[in-house]
């Protein structure tokens, strides 16, 4: 064995989380499919929570889906204030239910922030891949925003 | 799993003690924040005790790592208090910790191995600014879906808020309602971190107002500060500041014994009668937004260890880190059918004079929420109400002899409900 191992094995899971953000840069939202039981995962998992099967297999989801909740924060972690956000110009973090029947948090672009009120639930909403220049260098978030 | 188990054997809660919440200077340390706790500790065991009876620690401690840059704080707390060589643990599970330090600690002394355990819990959170302890806590949520989606613990139970206003039509003032109540009972508690009731704010800021020259404030109910973005201003919609705990520093802990020894130390001992814990998935892949399922679950088993129904429950302490969570909790818990709490709420039954008072020590929105410090502090008010020891807060229904404690970690990914009473 090598004095020092790459672990590029691990690295490489397509379960794994590295794999799972750099699908994101590449457009694509990635979900795991147990074979045994069909239970769907975004991101993938590599054991299946429903029937603990390990034979998972890599999805593709299609990016569709309707809002299922949200809030407009103000009060901005130090990840969104690098990106401008505060009280001034808050945004919106929500839960989006995709039409392979599995939610998943995302940011919420193109509603009115300024009256969170009328942002409607069951909203239809398409994926849009948002890419941030930030310190740590650039980044690609999942985003969704209303279809048509 | 099954639901039916029983301790090994009976344990109790004999002595409890809590610091003062607040805002403590930079050089406190977390050590000496639970020497205040472990000294009003010593003082509530009616029949005195000497500290070579504790057989060992269990502390809950969400994150001195990263708010102190200290680890390893069980043996140095134990060093403090002058415990060494008794073995001791940290247990870490979000602001769970000390809830479920709690429970640990209850079934090592049901398993037979230790008869008298100390298990407290403690935060200094103040060392850092609030967008940095922002960080701090949000490090408990999802580092691939959760955060990146810029969510903040405010923004993932105002998330929570929004599904449960859109199912059952709860409504802001509804919340508020919780806030005005929070710091009802915390303005009758000299060691909470805001012992001030929402009219007193408003006397303060109309006063400081009048003196300012500017105009008086035409609030006339609470409810009326409440809604004004000035006194109140919006964190996550529909989430405003009154809505969220704060953030301080603190220490709680209790002693907990083999049922057969407790009488050593009191003759009013409060005996734990059920325990319960589970865990639950990340906020979206839950089927329901409007409830914590691991709550519903670590209740049951608490339950049914106990024997006992919600309907037996005659004070509680919930996990109110956000008003909607208080909510939400009176309804896993089963004290209310889901969407039926805001009644319950509208009609004050749940505070002090109410038929079910919750979190009548003002709860982690008004007494403060030292993570590290919660669970263990829930306890603490239980172990006095049933004692019938809580001076100006205490609660008027008849014979309190059964009081229950849930303990949420994040989102819910953990809950912890203990039960207890007095015989």
């Amino acid at each position: 064995m090598a004095l020092e191992e790459k672990f590029t094995d691990v690295a490489n899971n397509e379960f794994y989380s590295i794999a799972y953000q750099r699908a994101l840069e590449d457009r694509k939202l990635m979900g795991s499919r147990c074979r045994k039981c069909g239970h769907i995962c975004v991101p993938p998992k590599p054991i299946c929570p429903r029937c603990h099967g390990g034979e998972m297999v890599l999805e593709q989801m299609k990016g569709k889906g309707k809002l299922a909740s949200y809030t407009v924060i103000s009060v901005a972690p130090p990840l969104m204030s690098e990106e401008g956000y505060d009280r001034n110009n808050p945004y919106c973090s929500g839960i989006v239910d995709l039409e392979e029947g599995v939610k998943i948090p995302a940011r919420i672009v193109g509603v009115d922030v300024h009256e969170p009120e009328k942002i409607m639930l069951g909203m239809r909403l398409s994926a849009k891949y948002v890419d941030v220049q930030h310190k740590s260098g650039k980044k690609t978030f999942l985003a969704f925003e209303p279809e048509g | 799993m099954a639901s039916n188990r029983k301790l090994g054997r009976g344990v109790a809660v004999v002595g409890a003690g809590i610091s003062k919440f607040g805002v403590y200077p930079a050089g406190v340390r977390t050590t000496d924040l639970f020497v205040e706790a472990f000294e009003d500790l010593k003082s509530s065991i009616d029949k005195g005790f000497e500290s070579e009876v504790i057989q060992a620690l269990y502390l809950g401690n969400l994150s001195s790592d990263l708010f102190e840059s200290q680890v390893h704080l069980a043996p140095a707390v134990a060093n403090r208090i002058g415990l060494v060589p008794v073995p001791t643990v940290r247990i870490e599970d979000a602001c769970a910790a000390s809830g479920v330090a709690f429970r640990e600690a209850v079934i090592a002394v049901a398993s037979g191995l230790y008869d008298v355990v100390l298990v407290g819990g403690v935060e200094k959170m103040t060392n850092l600014d609030t967008p940095q302890v922002t960080e701090v806590l949000a490090s408990a949520l999802d580092p691939d879906t959760e955060v990146p989606a810029g969510f903040t613990f405010p923004g993932i139970y105002a998330t929570m808020a929004t599904a449960h206003m859109a199912k059952y039509g709860t409504t802001e003032e509804d919340l508020m309602r919780i806030g005005i109540k929070s710091h009802y009972h915390g303005s009758l508690n000299p060691k909470a971190h805001f012992d001030v009731s929402i009219s007193d704010f408003m006397k303060k800021r109309a006063e400081s107002a009048v003196k300012k020259g500017l105009p008086e404030p035409q609030w006339h109910t609470e409810i009326d500060f409440m809604k004004d973005s000035k006194q109140n201003p919006i964190i996550a919609w529909p989430l405003r500041l009154f809505d969220c705990s704060t953030i301080c520093d603190g220490a709680s802990c209790v002693l907990v014994t083999a049922e057969e020894m407790a009488k050593d130390f009191t003759d009013k001992p409060v005996f734990v009668i059920g325990t319960g814990q589970a865990s639950d998935y990340f906020l979206a892949e839950r089927d329901d937004l409007t409830s914590i399922k691991a709550a519903k679950l670590a209740a049951k088993q608490a339950y049914d260890m106990a024997g006992i129904g919600p309907k037996d429950i005659k004070v509680a302490e919930v996990h109110d880190c956000f008003t909607i969570a208080e909510l939400i909790a009176m309804e896993d818990l089963g004290f209310y059918e889901a969407g039926k709490a805001v009644e319950a709420i509208r009609e004050k039954e749940s505070s002090i004079e109410g038929k079910l008072p919750i979190n009548t020590d003002g709860g982690l929105k008004s007494k403060g929420h030292p993570i590290g410090a919660s669970g263990t502090g829930m306890v603490v008010e239980i172990f006095k109400q049933l004692r019938e020891e809580a001076g100006a807060r205490q609660i008027k229904v008849k014979d309190p002899n059964i009081g229950l404690t849930h303990n949420v970690g994040a989102h819910g990914s953990t809950v912890v409900v203990n039960i207890f009473e007095r015989r």
